[in-house]
């Protein structure tokens, strides 16, 4: 009974490893979720900047804007983006303006769409340029000045040629 | 050579929502590359694009470099009456283009 006290028992230390363990694999999905949520924030700088430009000083939230590119993207001179915001387009609420910026393109803009009620629906599609496997983003502004955020990680195995011709 | 292509349904009943898909022929150099040489290729792209129904614009787009060759988009309007549909694409060293498709909604 007198060793207990200072060695820790075989039950104890099954609680205490069973934390240390439940502890490790909570932590990655929490940071997964506080990435994503705080994309905007955590861009380089001159992505900031560009988005700084188009919102002024409001507050951007997630949410809203789908951004919909493919995860691997094989060629990255011709790269299928669509964005679609959940909105119902009409003269009261609407989309004003949708504004795609990436990471790591040797410049953050990408395009910026400016649509109206008359849409009927808030959904774009082109082909885009990129570099370097990275986030891409994308902020809508609303009919009543708020912005929201969607973003959405790509991989790119060929990059857009940027350098040599 | 200029070249543009404006698709959309011939006919559309009132208060139908359309898709509008309008693509240019244009190389969209980015002004990022070097030759062999190491003589930067100077920028020569799209910037700018609107749509209009019967005159009244309904879409607005601003493109930059990393808008891929052969700018193509995809965007919908709500089918309002007959007419037609103008796209205009215009950007560096004067580049102008107008197309435009017509529309008959019942």
């Amino acid at each position: 009974m007198k060793r207990d006290d200072t060695k820790t028992s075989r039950r104890e230390f099954l609680l205490a490893a069973g934390g240390i363990i439940g502890g490790i694999t909570l932590k990655p999905a929490t940071a997964a979720a506080a990435e994503s949520t705080a994309a905007i924030s955590v861009a380089p700088a001159a992505t900031r900047e560009a988005i700084a430009k188009v919102v002024g000083s409001a507050r951007v939230t997630p949410g809203k804007v789908m951004l919909d590119l493919p995860a691997l993207v094989e060629n990255g001179n011709a790269v299928p983006l669509s964005v679609k915001v959940d909105s119902p387009m009409t003269q009261a609420d609407h989309v004003r303006a949708i504004h795609v910026f990436t990471e790591k393109n040797p410049l953050p803009n990408v395009v910026s769409f400016f649509l109206g009620p008359r849409a009927g629906r808030a959904s774009v599609a082109t082909r885009i340029r990129l570099a370097d496997t990275q986030t891409v983003l994308a902020v809508c502004e609303l009919s009543d000045g708020s912005f929201w955020s969607g973003s959405v990680d790509v991989v790119v195995t060929l990059a857009a040629c940027t350098e040599v011709l | 050579m200029t070249r543009a292509i404006v698709s959309l349904p011939a006919t559309a009943r009132r208060g139908d929502i359309i898709e509008i898909k309008a693509i240019a022929a244009h190389a969209m150099e980015t002004g990022f590359r070097h030759t062999q040489l190491g003589v930067p290729i100077p920028r020569d792209i799209i910037t700018g694009f609107a749509c209009t129904y019967n005159g009244e614009e309904i879409f607005r787009a601003v493109f930059y470099p990393a808008i891929a060759a052969n700018p193509y988009l995809t965007f919908s309007t709500v089918a309002t009456e007959s007419g037609t549909i103008a796209c205009s694409w215009s950007g560096d060293n004067g580049y102008s283009v107008t197309e435009s498709a017509a529309i008959t909604v019942a």
